[in-house]
């Protein structure tokens, strides 16, 4: 259903930054809450067959989203977004780090951009991600991705229809 | 401690270096007079560079030659397309949850 939103994908290794760009079918105000709500980004912020769980969220500048990413066989990954700015519906900043359960941030982290603008009923969506370190980004694919890889379509859509 | 690939390239000698050497491999030497540097501040480039594999060197004679790892350059390469893929499929996900909400609110 996503084949005519555009998605890029690029990286300046030597700027050590990763940018994102995705189009989404829906309003802006609608984009801007799934990424700001606790509840809407549980719903798809971890790729399947993992899961997201917030443990809490203060979306104010100085907050903090606490949350774990969760494997199918249980195993959380814990990490802390700290709201470093905000522009409501425009843009927001945050310092990413990953931590224990118990909150203990493991650093470097990295800063993430997100902008937002919406044009002809499409909302656009900007990510920025500066990484202090390969070895930071390294576990940033590790963390998320190593059993969100083995995530067949299957797998996809099982998660996806416990959405709806 | 293990050398960062991204601490190798953020250095524009180093990454002349590297364009230099991926089309032909080079002896220590040979790098100190193409860039006008003493040899040791080379070592220095070359220690980095070897660190993290992104060189390989090879003894021929008495002298050594510094290769392009290339490889080296691909798993990181992997390691982002990884990366990659970890957003699509969320970005698919909150297709779908906008989607449904959508519907919901209709």
């Amino acid at each position: 259903m996503n084949s005519n939103l555009l998605f890029d994908f690029n990286v300046d290794k030597e700027a050590k930054t990763v940018y994102i760009t995705r189009e989404f079918a829906a309003s802006h105000s609608l984009v801007w809450d799934a990424f700001t709500k606790a509840e809407l980004l549980d719903q798809w912020s971890a790729p399947a067959p993992m899961r997201a769980k917030t443990k809490f969220m203060n979306f104010e500048e100085g907050g903090r989203r606490f949350y774990a990413m969760i494997s199918p066989e249980g195993h959380e990954y814990w990490s802390i977004h700290q709201f470093t700015s905000i522009t409501p519906k425009a843009n927001f900043k945050t310092y990413n780090t990953f931590s224990d359960e118990h909150e203990n941030p493991q650093l470097p982290g990295s800063d993430w951009n997100y902008a937002f603008s919406e044009n002809e009923g499409k909302t656009t969506v900007s990510i920025t991600i500066y990484n202090e370190s390969r070895e930071r980004l390294e576990k940033m694919i590790e963390m998320g991705f190593n059993t969100g890889m083995t995530a067949t379509l299957q797998n996809l859509e099982e998660l996806l229809a416990t959405l709806s | 401690m293990k050398q960062d690939i991204f601490q190798a390239i953020a250095d524009p000698t180093r990454r002349a270096i590297l364009t230099l050497i991926a089309i032909q491999a080079l002896t220590p030497n040979a790098m100190a007079e193409k860039f006008d540097m003493t040899r040791q501040a080379v070592s220095k480039h070359i220690k980095v560079l070897n660190e993290c594999d992104l060189i390989k060197p090879e003894q021929s004679g008495r002298e050594i030659y510094y290769h392009f790892n290339a490889k080296k350059m691909q798993e990181f390469d992997h390691w982002l397309a990884q990366f990659r893929q970890k957003w699509e499929i969320q970005f698919n996900q909150l297709d779908e949850l906008l989607a449904n909400i959508k519907d919901e609110k209709q």
